[in-house]
């Protein structure tokens, strides 16, 4: 090692243990400068936890619908220079669903839906009204992200006899079979019969509960809480246990009821349309694409082949979930950046309380750097002292910052429940301690310069 | 060739428009192996030289040579190199970091000159020894005696083996007794044939040393210089003693 290198190697060890040393004869003022930083940096990785949650609740959820491939091909009113055409539209119906399998390679799967409004479920004298109330095909359980906790899936021989069975959520259970939790024990639905609207159905399977993790979490913690029979007995009204922007998601998924498409047909709609006139037209067509990059081709297939069907008229159209998912990016964006801002000027402030202290700190020992360069230290030592003694402060502060921010964030955790549980990631670490070093040596810069401009004469009468 | 060769140096400071020699016109020559006084009242200028020829100040007019080294256009960094290899600094406030201890104190230089850690422990301790201190290393400055803080500041001064010391009123801080006693350690270091340059306003102090200059209003009054005068060295030392 060249000797002008060893040089500064060597000062530059000894400014650290200087700089450890400063601190500590000054313990409190040190604890105090830190504690800016401490804040600064804790606030960061709150922050970034806090968005990070965020982020992992709302991409869950949007899994939970079925993913950005999933596509929505819903009724349109027919465009203005089509009107005189109106009498020749059909709507979606089977055929559409046929034209689309044989003829769009580039959409993977295709469920038909056929739903019935304000349907009434009873039994014993308890009703219920789903929020999906849906005649499909049995791919239903893929398309729309369903797992059957108990019993199974109506399948192709169910939907050729038109079986009067159905698949229920744990909505339905809930509502008129009991919650497990309240009632102790595992309800196992499969195999009763409920009347929907006026006609028997045989529960022959059951979805599992959708919750978001926190939720899960929550729901497990009063588990073990003894229950407490307070007061008469009363609901609490559309609510979540975790009220939150995401939660409506699971809440409705559990609120649903498949029955196979066939009997739909069959049972409620080939007598009900107007006039007591047969409808055979779908509510909707749910078609998942092959891959997101398809996406743009994929529909444009499939418009063609709509096209096609409906006689050239465009009584369709598409329903993305781009939008949300854009949404969701949106709304990350913007809570990162705040959260950033609020984090950032906690830093700043830390900053400025370094550069504060160590001005304090070089006022106070102009007579050592005076001695320190009579005795040979060049300009770039005294620098380089002033800025490792500074950034000695940030560090520390840093790494107790990352220790206070796992509190801070449990803290958060206990304060403000959310379905989104911050999480803390590796990156928002490493980002946080670099800050805090740069913000060290930023802070040290001014009083460092300062001090290594000092006029050694000068440095040495000062008293 | 001498060790320090000054030549027509003058330090000018302006104050309001006013223009104030702090030096005038003086040259100067000391010897490798010297023993010197530069002696004045305070205001004569006689720190201003020192800091000149003690590489803390450059001269406003004239040339200094140090060791062969011409001094008044280096940097300020090649001043602080030439300050940590080639000069030692005894000041009258003996200037010890009071956060370190002795043999940290007396390591200092070397750290700036990039000795490694065992070299610095090595020739810090010789050079407490030399002052007579070795059983103090572990000691902070403030635990020490005026005269003690005074010898370690001698230790860190002739730590790096410089060409010269300075020292700055070394014993104005001190007793007549302890005074005496670090006159006498200068006296020995200069026998040992080192060269030191003691800077005082006390006639008594530097009639210690063979060759006195005395400063007056920037300007070199008098000189007392053993060979210059024709005076042998017997000469000398008895008009030293006839001064003490």
């Amino acid at each position: 090692m060249p000797a002008r290198c060893r040089r500064h190697v060597v000062n530059l060890l000894n400014s650290i243990t200087v700089g450890l040393k400063e601190i500590w004869a000054h313990k409190f003022r040190s604890v105090l400068t830190m504690l800016g930083i401490i804040l600064g940096v804790a606030s960061l990785i709150a922050m970034a936890a806090l968005v990070k949650g965020m982020e992992n609740g709302l991409k869950a959820a949007l899994i939970e619908i079925g993913g950005i491939e999933k596509v929505r091909i819903e009724d349109q009113d027919i465009l203005p220079n089509q009107l005189h055409l109106s009498d020749q539209a059909v709507g979606n119906t089977i055929n559409d669903v046929m034209a689309l399998q044989q003829s769009a390679p580039l959409i993977k799967t295709i469920t038909p839906e056929m739903r019935l409004p304000r349907a009434i479920i009873s039994r014993g004298g308890k009703t219920y009204s789903p929020w999906h109330f849906v005649g499909t095909w049995p791919n239903a359980l893929e398309m729309n992200q369903h797992t059957i906790e108990h019993g199974r899936m109506f399948n192709e021989i169910d939907e050729e006899n038109s079986a009067s069975v159905c698949v229920i959520g744990t909505g339905l259970r809930d509502e008129l079979f009991g919650e497990p939790e309240k009632v102790g024990r595992e309800i196992n639905p499969v195999g009763e019969v409920i009347i929907i609207n006026g006609m028997p159905f045989t529960i022959i399977g059951m979805f599992k509960h959708y919750e978001s993790e926190a939720d899960k979490k929550l729901r497990e913690l009063e588990k073990d809480k003894p229950q407490q029979e307070t007061g008469p007995k009363r609901s609490r009204g559309w609510g979540s246990r975790g009220a939150g922007n995401s939660s409506f998601v699971y809440r409705l998924k559990n609120a649903t009821i498949y029955i196979p498409l066939q009997t739909m047909w069959v049972k409620f709609r080939s007598a009900s349309g107007v006039n007591n006139a047969p409808d055979p037209r779908l509510s909707s067509m749910w078609i998942k694409v092959r891959g997101i990059d398809d996406l743009e081709s994929a529909l444009q297939q499939a418009r063609n082949v709509l096209l096609t069907s409906h006689r050239g008229i465009e009584d369709f159209a598409f329903r993305t979930q781009e939008d949300w998912a854009e949404q969701i990016n949106s709304a990350i964006s913007n809570a990162r950046l705040s959260g950033g801002i609020i984090a950032a000027i906690s830093l700043l402030v830390g900053g400025i309380g370094i550069m504060n202290i160590m001005m304090a700190s070089i006022t106070e020992r102009v007579r050592e750097i005076g001695i320190r360069k009579a005795i040979g230290a060049d300009t770039l030592s005294i620098f380089l002292q002033i800025i490792v003694e500074s950034s000695v402060i940030a560090v520390l502060g840093g790494i107790a910052g990352l220790l206070a921010s796992a509190a801070l964030v449990e803290l958060l955790v206990i304060l403000s429940p959310t379905e989104n549980t911050p999480v803390i990631t590796i990156e928002s670490l490493s980002f946080a301690f670099l800050a805090s070093v740069i913000v060290g040596v930023l802070a040290g810069l001014i009083p460092a310069i300062k001090a290594a401009k000092l006029n050694p004469i000068q440095a040495l009468r000062y008293d | 060739m001498s060790l320090v060769e000054l030549r027509n140096v003058s330090k000018i400071y302006r104050l309001g428009g006013e223009e104030i020699r702090a030096l005038d016109d003086v040259s100067l020559d000391i010897e490798i192996g010297e023993f010197i006084a530069i002696i004045g009242p305070s205001g004569s200028g006689k720190s201003t030289l020192m800091h000149i020829l003690g590489c803390l100040d450059s001269p406003t007019l004239g040339t200094i040579k140090l060791d062969g080294l011409m001094i008044h256009d280096a940097s300020q960094t090649q001043l602080a190199r030439i300050r940590n290899e080639k000069i030692g600094f005894v000041f009258q406030f003996f200037n010890l970091l009071p956060k370190l201890n002795v043999l940290q104190n007396v390591e200092l230089p070397m750290i700036y000159s990039g000795k490694n850690a065992r070299e610095r422990r090595e020739r810090a301790m010789h050079s407490l020894k030399l002052v007579g201190l070795d059983n103090r290393m572990k000691h902070r400055p403030s635990q020490l005696s005026g005269g003690q803080q005074q010898r370690v500041a001698i230790a860190r001064a002739l730590v790096n083996e410089p060409k010269i010391v300075f020292a700055d009123e070394p014993t104005g801080n001190l007793d007549s007794r302890t005074g005496e006693a670090i006159l006498q350690l200068f006296r020995d270091l200069s026998t040992q044939g080192r060269t030191i340059a003691l800077v005082t306003h006390d006639p008594e102090i530097a009639a210690v040393t063979p060759r006195r200059i005395e400063i007056r209003d920037g300007k070199i009054a008098n000189q007392l210089d053993p060979k210059l005068s024709g005076l042998d060295r017997q000469q000398s030392e008895s008009m030293q003693s006839a001064d003490l």
